[in-house]
């Protein structure tokens, strides 16, 4: 039997995963980025689940404005990244440090 | 077991194995793939949860356009594997542990043995809609009514998103010629054209 619980845990294994994720990646900047959307994913699922089982739609209304800041998220980061590896040449993160005083 | 639960487990397991592939895979380029199947079933589900324009959305906005600029910028800049996985292992016990601490405890707070609190009367409350119910239409009444000033500022918010990516990205090389419109206007005829003095030539 499917029920709330069961999209909400989907949405909790899914953040855990995110969150490994962003420890094990810790120098790539690129699936940093990926482990960020995956986040919002779950945040998402759960808004969808709730919007469902309470039968009220502004839950969805939710995801979509969230959809569209991590849209623009994503643009602005990846240009940020690009702008980054032009200058630096390398997205590793732990070369990142000309601003260390 | 019914057809509906089988559907659930079979794209929640996809997405558990896809988004572990985004999280352990070495290429960059496999994570966005990996990524991208996560965002398909993910939007499977979803239309399990009769949110048909989210879901649609989700495939047009993020696989359609996020995940391939991923694709295009993982592919422009040249990343060194071997040099971006050092530390991978030496991190994995706190990551794991995090995770799995984290993962404990949301699912004792929702899951299904834990708390409970999820298995009130108000949270049960799904009604299955007819064939003629559209989702959109309801979403499109609630977005244009209640929420109309929260969706200008997401369509101002997309604007400054694209007008930071286009001026983050554009580069001026000095070597490169270029018009300037206003120069162009500003310019006089005595700039131009200089008018002198000089004898006749006559032809011999």
């Amino acid at each position: 039997m499917i029920t709330l619980s069961s999209y909400l845990t989907l949405g909790a294994i899914l953040f855990a995963i995110s969150i490994a994720g962003i420890f094990l990646n810790r120098k790539n900047v690129v699936v940093l980025l990926m482990c960020i959307e995956l986040m919002l994913l779950a945040a998402n699922m759960n808004f969808v689940a709730f919007s469902h089982y309470l039968n009220d739609s502004a839950g969805q209304v939710f995801v979509f404005f969230i959809l569209t800041v991590a849209a623009s998220e994503a643009a602005i980061g990846l240009a940020i990244l690009v702008v980054l590896f032009r200058n630096r040449q390398t997205i590793n993160v732990d070369e990142l440090d000309r601003l260390k005083g | 077991m019914t057809i509906t639960d089988l559907l659930f487990f079979a794209f929640s397991g996809m997405i558990v194995v896809s988004a572990l592939g985004v999280v352990v895979s070495k290429n960059p380029v496999h994570s966005a793939l990996f990524l991208v199947l996560t965002f398909f079933c993910t939007s499977a589900i979803w239309l399990m949860l009769e949110a048909e324009f989210l879901a649609i959305t989700l495939v047009l906005v993020y696989v359609g356009a996020v995940m391939v600029l991923f694709l295009f910028v993982v592919m422009m800049l040249d990343i060194k594997v071997t040099e971006m996985r050092k530390g991978f292992v030496s991190y994995l016990p706190v990551g794991i542990g995090f995770a799995l601490a984290m993962l404990g405890i949301m699912v004792w707070v929702v899951g299904p043995f834990g708390t409970g609190i999820t298995d009130t009367a108000t949270l049960n409350q799904a009604v299955v809609h007819g064939a003629n119910y559209s989702n959109t239409k309801e979403l499109g009444k609630v977005l244009y009514t209640d929420y109309v000033l929260a969706f200008e500022i997401a369509a101002v918010i997309l604007l400054v998103a694209i007008i930071a990516a286009i001026s983050l990205t554009l580069r001026r090389r000095p070597q490169t010629k270029y018009q300037t419109p206003g120069e162009q206007i500003k310019v006089k005829r005595n700039d131009r054209l200089k008018i002198i003095s000089m004898d006749a030539e006559v032809k011999k």
